[in-house]
């Protein structure tokens, strides 16, 4: 199967999946609203006690929930397997004579078009409590492309538990039991020079911390906040991009070959 | 002719479940298979490997001539699936998922959305086609699930159990949809667990248990492995039952079969017409009252109570649980 045809039915699919959140726009609401939430809750709530020295809470905190956020919206491709699963539409697709790679390709991919969306209604909302971007254009195309594509990487393992779990209740459990620890023990929300021996030693070393850095980096935000002395943090960008790469590297291969194997239930 | 499906001694177990235990089945080109059996007599299992989505642990499987464990990706090019389970996305239109389908077989755009619009004109649903299915009925469902499976007019279908669950109105629709389908020459597998469909769409009858195939033939061919016509007759009183089995007994050749609560006997014959003649005059010189009185030709289900001893609609070990 030539890679034009892969990626042609993975178009396919992705509009197939686009036109449902047209359809059930419930779903994006909710996916953009925690992070609105999550926005709020921090700076206002939190962030009056929280001090991190030399630069503003807010303009700390956006970079860290934009990583965070980008995370979770990857569930979706996990969530959405599971269903095609359930629904049994898995065995239509698989007696097609199309690409093995392609009902993933096509959900990973209507990930990132989510994605985009989410961040740019998270940007508007970070922009309203005062988050600025500080730096050039060019840098802050390189922040949201490397956001994307980390949350690339990350839809392939959801991709993988989709495909390896009974059903969506199960995938969302899962993901929010993973993401969770996942996103906090990091520098997403707080820095990490107060943690306790190894969870400090496991933040830094996180790549949603390294994440988050780069971000800040790139949007030149927080530049006066301490940084830990690790490599990761201290080569955010590509310790971050070397995690992508592991990932994708790990995941693709394994999730097309479960995709192989797999039928409705 | 040549055999279109063709496949020999398929195993597949799960876990201790031996889903198929050495199942053989040929259809020829441009005929229809019935693949005849109770839940969880291995229909399903049967169909997923023929179509690639699954493989079996040993025997082989030939569509039009292809390997499906060899050449997977060549055999689908050739065959439509229709599931147990309408395969539709619900959150799309009629026409949406046919397009989409139209397009994932390779056609062009402009194909794939003349085509769609076709088909639905053809299943009667071109006034639902720009409706989400999620508004569908369970027929309608089945109707565009079947619909799907014929967007690139493949040469083999099969069709998983297309009308388990529906009304009986939508069940007859479908019927007239598959008997227009397969005019055209479609060679077509269709599993199940109606006798009544089986009789009604299949050429070829091939009744399956415990994963075997227990029995092939015409319908006609399975009717007379069961002996010829049955004498049916109910009591108006069941006082009378002991005298009834006596005379009946006196005319007929076979055993009388005796519902005690229906009141009614049946009992097998050779020379149906002149038989129920004779019990009739005896019954009468007897003064026996009946209630109804019946010459008929065996059904499917005495096919099955007499080549598996269980009832069609007994579910089998195992399955029932899985669903």
């Amino acid at each position: 199967m030539s890679a034009t045809k892969a990626f042609n039915d993975g178009l396919v699919i992705t509009k197939r999946n686009l036109i449902k959140i047209k359809r059930v726009p419930d779903l994006l609401v909710f996916s953009t609203m925690s992070p609105i939430m999550f926005i709020l809750l921090f700076a206002y709530v939190f962030g009056s006690a929280i001090d991190v020295p030399g630069t503003s809470y807010r303009e700390f905190l956006i970079p860290g929930i934009f990583a965070q956020t980008v995370i979770f919206v990857s569930t979706t491709t996990g969530a959405g397997l599971a269903d095609d699963m359930q629904k049994g539409i898995i065995d239509r697709f698989r007696s097609l004579p199309m690409s093995r790679a392609a009902v993933l390709i096509g959900r990973t991919g209507s990930d990132v078009v989510n994605n985009i969306l989410v961040i740019f209604i998270m940007s508007l909302t970070g922009y309203a409590v005062g988050w600025r971007i500080r730096s050039s254009v060019l840098d802050a195309i390189g922040g949201f492309l490397l956001l994307l594509l980390f949350a690339y990487a990350i839809s392939w393992i959801m991709a993988w538990v989709g495909l390896m779990v009974p059903s969506v209740e199960v995938v969302n459990n899962a993901a929010f039991m993973v993401i969770f620890p996942l996103t906090f023990i990091a520098n997403t929300f707080v820095p990490t020079n107060n943690f306790p021996g190894v969870l400090k030693d496991i933040a830094n070393w996180n790549p949603v911390s390294s994440l988050t850095q780069a971000c800040r980096n790139l949007f030149g935000n927080g530049s006066g906040a301490p940084v830990g002395d690790y490599w990761s943090l201290q080569h955010p960008v590509p310790y971050t991009l070397l995690w992508t790469a592991l990932i994708v590297a790990v995941f693709v291969p394994l999730s097309v070959a479960r995709y192989k194997k797999a039928t409705s239930r | 002719m040549a055999d279109v499906i063709r496949a020999s001694g398929l195993v597949k177990t799960y876990g201790t479940v031996r889903a198929l235990d050495g199942l053989d089945l040929a259809v020829p080109e441009g005929t229809i298979l019935g693949v005849l059996g109770p839940n969880g007599a291995g229909k399903t299992t049967a169909v997923r490997i023929l179509t690639t989505l699954i493989e079996p642990d040993a025997g082989q499987a030939f569509v039009a001539g292809l390997d499906v464990t060899k050449e997977p990706g060549k055999v689908r090019e050739q065959l439509g699936l229709s599931g147990q389970y309408a395969a539709v996305d619900e959150y799309l239109t009629g026409y949406e998922n046919l397009d989409m389908v139209g397009r994932l077989y390779g056609l062009g755009r402009r194909p794939a959305k003349v085509r769609a619009r076709e088909l639905l004109d053809q299943f009667r649903l071109a006034d639902a086609g720009d409706r989400p299915v999620k508004t569908y009925s369970g027929g309608m469902r089945r109707r565009l699930d079947l619909a799907g499976a014929l967007v690139a007019q493949p040469p083999v279908l099969f069709l998983d159990e297309p009308t388990t669950g529906l009304d009986p109105r939508s069940r007859t629709e479908m019927w007239d949809v598959i008997i227009d389908m397969v005019k055209g020459g479609t060679t077509l597998l269709l599993t199940t667990q109606y006798l009544e469909e089986a009789d009604q769409l299949a050429n070829n009858i091939l009744v399956v248990d415990h994963g075997k195939a227990i029995a092939e033939g015409t319908a006609d061919e399975l009717k007379a492995q069961v002996g010829g016509e049955r004498i049916e007759i109910v009591l108006s009183s069941s006082d009378d039952l002991g005298s009834a089995h006596g005379v009946l007994s006196g005319v007929v050749e076979g055993a009388v079969e005796v519902d005690d609560r229906a009141r009614r006997l049946t009992a097998p014959v050779t020379h149906g017409a002149s038989a129920l003649m004779e019990t009739l005059r005896r019954l009468d010189a007897d003064n026996i009252a009946l209630s109804d009185v019946a010459l008929r030709r065996p059904t499917l289900d005495d096919v099955f109570l007499t080549l598996t001893g269980h009832m069609s609609e007994e579910p089998a070990n195992g399955e029932a649980a899985k669903r």
